[in-house]
């Protein structure tokens, strides 16, 4: 037992002390932390405010209706042929000319500009312009204004999930979707990046020959799960390390952003602090934040590291066994396929138990060992039943048991056998061979 | 007896590895397991280094059946030696030995020992990548021997040893001797069997052929045969076979029940007797005798 943790030390700390291991350790916090703030920021950062002319020939505008925190609108009454080659000079951005005729010819305005204009701009200007066009159309036919305002509703939808007991739960669907996507995603790249590290390292074991002096101090079934175990441990450090910095950087970020967003507040009547709200909101991460506001984090967080190392372990059992039977990495091809194929595949269910998490196939996709860690990450975020999240890792625990029994008896041999060109025939024999 | 061997057989698919070996390594002596390529030499190392078990028969390590924790008592070179390349030096070999059951502090203590005694300090945070071959060798070396095990297997220990580093391991074997370590050593290389062993077994086509102390052995395989070097005319002497005879150097043979004073003063009758010398056969020569003999 002794020598098992021996062998996880090396496997642990000849990884955790290289660099590459900080480096990506402390990267992905920074990279999650920037896609949540750079939104943010945007919509705080003091925008440039640009000059604008109008020469309005229809006389609908009054000045209060060119109201827009980017834009200052002045009116001029000089010719449109004149002006046009005249106010860069004079100091404006872009100059905009309204026709007499703007309400039955809506597409005779025209937007001059020095430099190529700025598609906000240009959707400013048009909004402006379109508003006061349809309003005045719409006084026409006979409606009043504030009629029209009334009409100008936003309809943003709440979806609620009713448990079974009744109890309602605030979900957001799209939100589900983002963080069940992402947590499949990095499952999938996880078990495979893991995996075949554990692969290589007894690939490496093998060819450059110390396993048999290795395997003189320890058995190798020790041997085989202290390098499971001990790589497997660098990935769980990994993951909390991401999941701590990223917590803490968020929360600074959003300190940060607050303390602003209050002081803009006082500046500005609450505009920015709607502005912000909105912005989050629209982001993708504002729709995450909305599902982990409604969901068990802990228990998604405790679940995610749960299935990445069982689901780990049992993979790189298989990787294991694959390295032992070969000589190099690209003898190895061969074989990993056989392994690769069922992470390629629950990720493809993945696909589907996203679009339907309660359909049957994604049931025993999430049951199945092979395919359940990532499809019960996947299915987690849309809520399951304790039962069947409790029933799928206690299958993931015997899958993976049997799956490194199998692997040991494939291991043990396999590291010894140099110069033979390893066959699946020879596979399975060696699973029946005496120690 | 440090390890009795009894009746181990071992099987693989195709082929039989070892059939009926028995063998009793004394404590302390250097023990040669010889035998040409495939004849089981590696599959009985493997057997006793826990490596694999034998499909029937039983060893017994200073007088108890072989058991998990007596891996901590054997040290073991592999013919096939290699080390992690990119770990350090030190850190290496503290791992190996604590593998072997040896406490942090300890090990620490017995590799700065030999770090010293080797003359190599310098090498500690080095990894073993930046080491030459030779430099490697010596790594290894101390990686079998650092926690004092009571019986060291060394596999063709010399084969790729330059000859300098061939005989630092010759001194720290028979070092190791005398402080009463039992060594097991196979080889190939006759000369280094002549030099250091005590006893030897001879294993051929699965099945040990030849074994026994090394005089023993070698008289066992004397052919009765004498080298002289005279001066005079050599003609025909009774009882006295010459194989063969130029220029004052002959070689006789005897003929059974005549002594060696006797065929002496029949000689000097004869001659002028300048040398007179027994041939005892070369290891070399009984290798090969024994070994056509069990192959044909």
């Amino acid at each position: 037992m002794n020598k098992i943790l021996l062998v996880i030390q090396r496997e642990y700390m000849t990884r955790v002390l290289k660099k590459s291991f900080w480096i990506s350790s402390l990267l992905a916090p920074v990279l999650i932390t920037a896609i949540y703030a750079i939104p943010i920021w945007l919509a705080m950062k003091d925008k440039e405010v640009k000059k604008v002319a109008i020469l309005d020939q229809s006389h609908l505008w009054k000045a209060s209706d060119l109201q827009d925190k980017e834009l200052v609108f002045t009116f001029v009454s000089k010719s449109e042929t004149a002006f046009k080659t005249q106010f860069a000079a004079e100091g404006y951005d872009a100059f905009v000319s309204v026709p007499g005729d703007v309400l039955t010819n809506p597409k005779g305005v025209h937007i001059y500009s020095s430099k190529n204009i700025g598609l906000s701009l240009k959707e400013s200007v048009e909004r402006l312009i379109q508003n006061k066009v349809r309003q005045e159309l719409m006084y026409k036919a006979g409606i009043s204004a504030k009629v029209y305002e009334d009409t100008q509703v936003d309809i943003d939808s709440e979806t609620i999930t009713i448990s079974e007991s009744g109890d309602e739960t605030n979900s957001s669907s799209a939100g589900a979707m983002i963080l069940a996507g992402v947590m499949g995603l990095i499952l999938y790249v996880t078990l495979l990046l893991y995996g075949s590290q554990v692969m290589n390292g007894v690939i490496e074991e093998k060819s450059n020959r110390i396993i048999e002096v290795i395997i003189s101090s320890v058995k190798p079934y020790q041997l085989m799960l202290g390098k499971i175990i001990g790589v497997g441990l660098v990935g769980l450090t990994q993951f909390v390390l991401w999941i701590v910095l990223t917590i803490g950087l968020t929360q600074f970020t959003g300190k940060f952003y607050a303390s602003k967003a209050k002081a803009a507040v006082e500046l500005n009547q609450g505009k920015a602090s709607v502005d912000m709200d909105k912005a989050m909101q629209d982001s993708p991460m504002g729709e995450v934040t909305k599902v982990l506001e409604s969901t068990n984090i802990p228990l998604i967080l405790l679940s995610f590291l749960f299935y990445f190392f069982v689901g780990y372990l049992l993979y790189s059992s298989l990787f294991a066994a694959i390295g032992s039977a070969v000589e190099s990495p690209t003898e190895a091809q061969q074989f990993t396929f056989i392994v690769m194929i069922p992470i390629i595949l629950s990720f493809l269910l993945a696909q589907y138990t996203m679009q339907d998490p309660d359909s049957t196939i994604a049931f025993w996709a999430s049951m199945i060992p092979f395919t359940s860690p990532i499809n019960m990450m996947v299915r987690l975020p849309y809520g399951v039943p304790v039962w069947e999240l409790a029933v799928s890792m206690v299958l993931l625990v015997l899958g993976f048991l049997a799956c490194s029994w199998l692997s040991a008896r494939i291991y043990r041999v396999g590291i010894l056998m140099y110069g033979k060109k390893v066959t699946w025939k020879e596979l399975a024999k060696w699973l029946f061979y005496q120690g | 007896m440090l390890l009795s061997i009894r009746q181990v057989e071992k099987h693989y698919a195709e082929h039989v590895a070892l059939r009926g070996v028995s063998l009793e390594i004394p404590k302390g002596v250097i023990f040669g397991l010889l035998g040409p390529n495939g004849a089981g030499k590696t599959s009985l190392i493997r057997i006793i280094t826990q490596i694999t078990g034998p499909d029937a028969g039983e060893i017994y390590f200073d007088g108890e059946p072989l058991r998990l924790e007596h891996a901590d008592q054997i040290g073991y070179l592999p013919e096939e030696r290699g080390l992690y390349k990119k770990m350090k030096v030190g850190e290496q070999l503290l791992y190996l030995a604590q593998l072997k059951g040896m406490k942090r502090e300890e090990a620490l203590i017995k590799l700065k020992d030999w770090f010293i005694r080797l003359d190599i300090k310098e090498w500690w945070n080095k990894p073993v990548n930046d080491l030459s071959k030779g430099m490697q060798q010596k790594t290894q070396f101390i990686a079998t021997v650092v926690h004092e095990p009571k019986l060291l297997i060394l596999d063709e220990p010399f084969s790729g040893f330059d000859p300098i580093n061939a005989n630092m391991l010759k001194d720290e074997i028979l070092a190791l001797k005398e402080r009463g370590t039992t060594v097991l050593f196979s080889t190939h290389r006759m000369e280094s069997v002549e030099e250091l062993c005590d006893e030897i077994a001879l294993i051929n086509h699965a099945e040990v052929v030849l074994s026994g102390n090394k005089s023993e052995v070698q008289n066992r395989f004397k052919k009765n045969q004498f080298a002289i070097r005279f001066t005079g005319e050599l003609g025909t002497i009774a009882d006295i076979d010459v194989v063969s005879s130029q220029q004052g150097n002959a070689i006789l043979r005897f003929a059974e029940g005549l002594s060696t004073n006797d065929a002496i003063s029949r000689i000097i009758k004869q001659v002028n007797l300048l040398e007179f010398k027994e041939l005892i056969p070369s290891f070399n020569e009984i290798f090969i005798q024994v070994v056509n003999e069990t192959n044909a």
